[in-house]
């Protein structure tokens, strides 16, 4: 019988995802199945190569630092659930969820995570500050040759001078929140990035 | 010991009754046929019971899922993500405008949330992205009886599997036999009968008898399949002296064209089987086929080829110019040696309908002779064929908008979705230069403003 979607997937592990991640039944079976096809080995897991073999995310400027993201810390291989967790946190905020308990654990896709997945892919080294250095190495891959090494330097000075308010020459997280006032970019983000899968999910 | 004798004489017996019989059968209702071009409609009749069947089965496996509470899985054929196809520079200045509270006059040169555009970019590429799903088999609304296709067994019926396994024993004991014979003979009626038509001297008459030997095997092929193909607009059928091409998605596209016209064939000389048949051919009527080391030559190919298109008493051409197998689903881009040659161009579009078999090659995954074995076991092979008018080149185009052009309109025709991306994609990675020219059209973003602040 051909291995597809539905069967490999446990009903247990199915349930699990759901509370972990918010996805519902039909959006995990499908982002299953795309796991599936992009896991040319067959072994459940999925390497750097495999996200690599998307044409039109090899060619993103930040497709590296993207595919990063999924892989935990030293690790070369991402499973399913990790692979669910990533995507995750760009699931769009139901209306239902908006007023959901204070008390209760903070969902992967609440506005405050997606700032951290943001900020970490400028982090690479993960001390929650953004050096110049940092800075510089994204702003390098997202304009390749086209821009000096001065004009990009002055760039990222700017930028640094006009986020940074405790005086060390690096954006934190506080002042990275505030530079561009990101909660009202979120919603707009969050609104363009539908899934839209088969009738009710 | 004795006991068994007039058992086995028996069994002979019916055993050669039963070869007679059915070779009787062969030939009645499908070699005859095939030779004068006539059909009885069996296929037809065939394929309207298959399509009742199938819709029973996926309400039965509807009835089952919903007995679970769960919905069947079914997949979603435009897409997981609804995009509006917007640019890179839009796209950001959305962007920065929802976040940034400042007038919109001092636009920044750099914004910390541009690297929200790539991020979100990315995610979407990675949940669903353009080309590698058509690399990969198509996937069904509804279930056809066949194993391979299937996503959603666990909500199948005990009637359902009882049907299932007739399907199977149909399937490979009786068609799968039956369709065998009938490549074996067709093939065989090819080899030899284009080396006898070679004998004859050059002349009208070799070439009448050429054509149609050509044509009955093709078509003897295309019952091995059991093909129901439907034509359209057969007056565009490609002339002498033209080209034809057409999107490519299994070899047995080739058989579908060949059986309903005349064409010179190219290609790549082959070993073994495939090589005794174009051998073969070519004693009945000049193919184009090349050696392996002059395909890589593209001048000595166009050559050849324009050497072919001028001479008006040879054969059109059939070419595909995508250049490797897609799953029928889209169009990609056109390789532009066959459009800068300057013949008139015959665009031909052919869909299949996966219901009964997918036709697709995942030569990746299945080689000829199992991909062949898959197509002889699946119910049939259902296409369409639409020949388009024909075009030939502006003055005011070079050969890569012609082949676009072509291409778009075999994709409008057929239903399939019209890609810039190149099919080579299968087994190659994407050339840096696409990355190169979103670097720069970000870099233009940030630094086109600097200039604009350095002038004022």
């Amino acid at each position: 019988m051909g291995s597809r979607a539905s069967t490999l997937l446990r009903d247990e592990e199915l349930e699990e995802i759901k509370k972990e991640t918010g996805f519902s039944h039909s959006q995990i079976t499908r982002l299953y199945s795309r796991f599936t096809s992009l896991d040319k080995g067959e072994n459940g897991t999925l390497s750097r190569e495999d996200f690599q073999r998307i044409p039109e995310l090899a060619i993103n400027p930040l497709g590296d630092r993207i595919i990063n993201a999924f892989f935990p810390e030293g690790e070369d291989q991402v499973n399913f659930r990790g692979f669910m967790r990533t995507l995750a946190h760009f699931r769009p905020i139901e209306d239902n969820e908006k007023s959901k308990d204070v008390n209760g654990p903070e969902p992967l896709n609440s506005r405050s995570n997606k700032l951290h997945f943001a900020f970490r892919l400028y982090d690479l080294d993960k001390d929650d500050k953004i050096s110049r250095d940092e800075l510089l190495q994204v702003l390098r891959m997202m304009v390749g040759v086209n821009i000096s090494d001065e004009q990009l330097g002055s760039i990222a000075d700017r930028t640094i001078q006009e986020a940074d308010q405790d005086g060390d020459s690096a954006i934190s997280f506080t002042e990275f929140v505030k530079v561009a006032n990101f909660f009202l970019i979120l919603v707009e983000t969050e609104v363009s990035l539908l899934l839209r899968l088969v009738s009710n999910s | 010991m004795f006991l068994l004798l007039p058992f086995d004489s028996l069994i002979v017996n019916l055993l050669g009754i039963s070869l007679t019989v059915l070779f009787t059968l062969l030939l009645v209702f499908i070699i005859v046929p095939a030779i004068f071009g006539v059909s009885f409609g069996i296929r037809k009749l065939y394929m309207k019971t298959l399509l009742k069947i199938f819709a029973w089965a996926t309400l039965r496996m509807e009835r089952g899922a919903k007995e679970k509470n769960h919905q069947l899985y079914k997949p979603y054929t435009n897409g997981i993500i609804a995009k509006d196809p917007t640019s890179l520079e839009e796209e950001i200045k959305e962007i920065r405008r929802s976040g940034s509270s400042k007038a919109l006059d001092n636009t920044p040169e750099f914004e910390l949330s541009d690297i929200f555009y790539f991020c979100r970019k990315g995610m979407e590429t990675i949940m669903d992205d353009e080309v590698t799903k058509r690399f990969s088999a198509e996937e069904l609304e509804s279930w056809n009886l066949l194993s391979r296709t299937n996503y959603n067994f666990q909500y199948i019926s005990l009637r359902l599997t009882v049907l299932w396994g007739l399907g199977v024993l149909i399937r490979y004991c009786f068609l799968l036999p039956l369709r065998i014979a009938l490549a074996f003979t067709g093939i065989s009626l090819l080899v030899v009968g284009t080396t006898v038509v070679g004998y004859l001297p050059n002349g009208r008459f070799k070439e009448f008898l050429s054509k149609h030997v050509h044509l009955m095997c093709y078509r003897i092929c295309v019952r091995a399949l059991t093909a129901i193909i439907t034509y359209h607009d057969r007056e565009n059928r490609p002339r002498n002296g033209g080209i034809c091409v057409a999107n490519h998605t299994s070899p047995i596209d080739v058989i579908i064209l060949a059986s309903d016209g005349y064409y010179a064939m190219v290609g790549q000389v082959h070993g073994g089987l495939m090589g005794v048949i174009q051998r073969a051919m070519v004693k009945a009527c000049p193919h184009v086929w090349f050696e392996r080391s002059e395909v890589k030559d593209r001048h000595l190919v166009a050559k050849r080829l324009t050497e072919h298109v001028r001479d008006k008493s040879k054969l059109p051409i059939l070419i595909f110019p995508e250049g490797t197998c897609i799953n029928n689903t889209s169009v990609m881009m056109f390789k532009k040696g066959s459009f800068e040659i300057g013949a008139t161009v015959y665009p031909v579009a052919i869909k299949y309908d996966p219901q009964f078999g997918d036709a697709f090659w995942n030569s990746s995954k299945y080689g000829m002779v199992t991909y062949l074995l898959r197509m002889m076991t699946s119910w049939a092979v259902v296409c369409s064929v639409w020949y388009l008018p024909p075009v030939t080149r502006e003055a005011d185009e070079d050969a890569v908008q012609f082949a676009n052009r072509v291409k778009s309109a075999i994709a409008r025709q057929g239903g399939l979705v019209d890609l810039l991306w190149d099919g080579g994609l299968k087994r190659e990675k994407v050339k840096d230069t696409f990355k190169e020219e979103q670097q720069k059209l970000y870099s233009k973003m940030i630094v086109g403003n600097h200039e604009d602040r350095s002038r004022s």
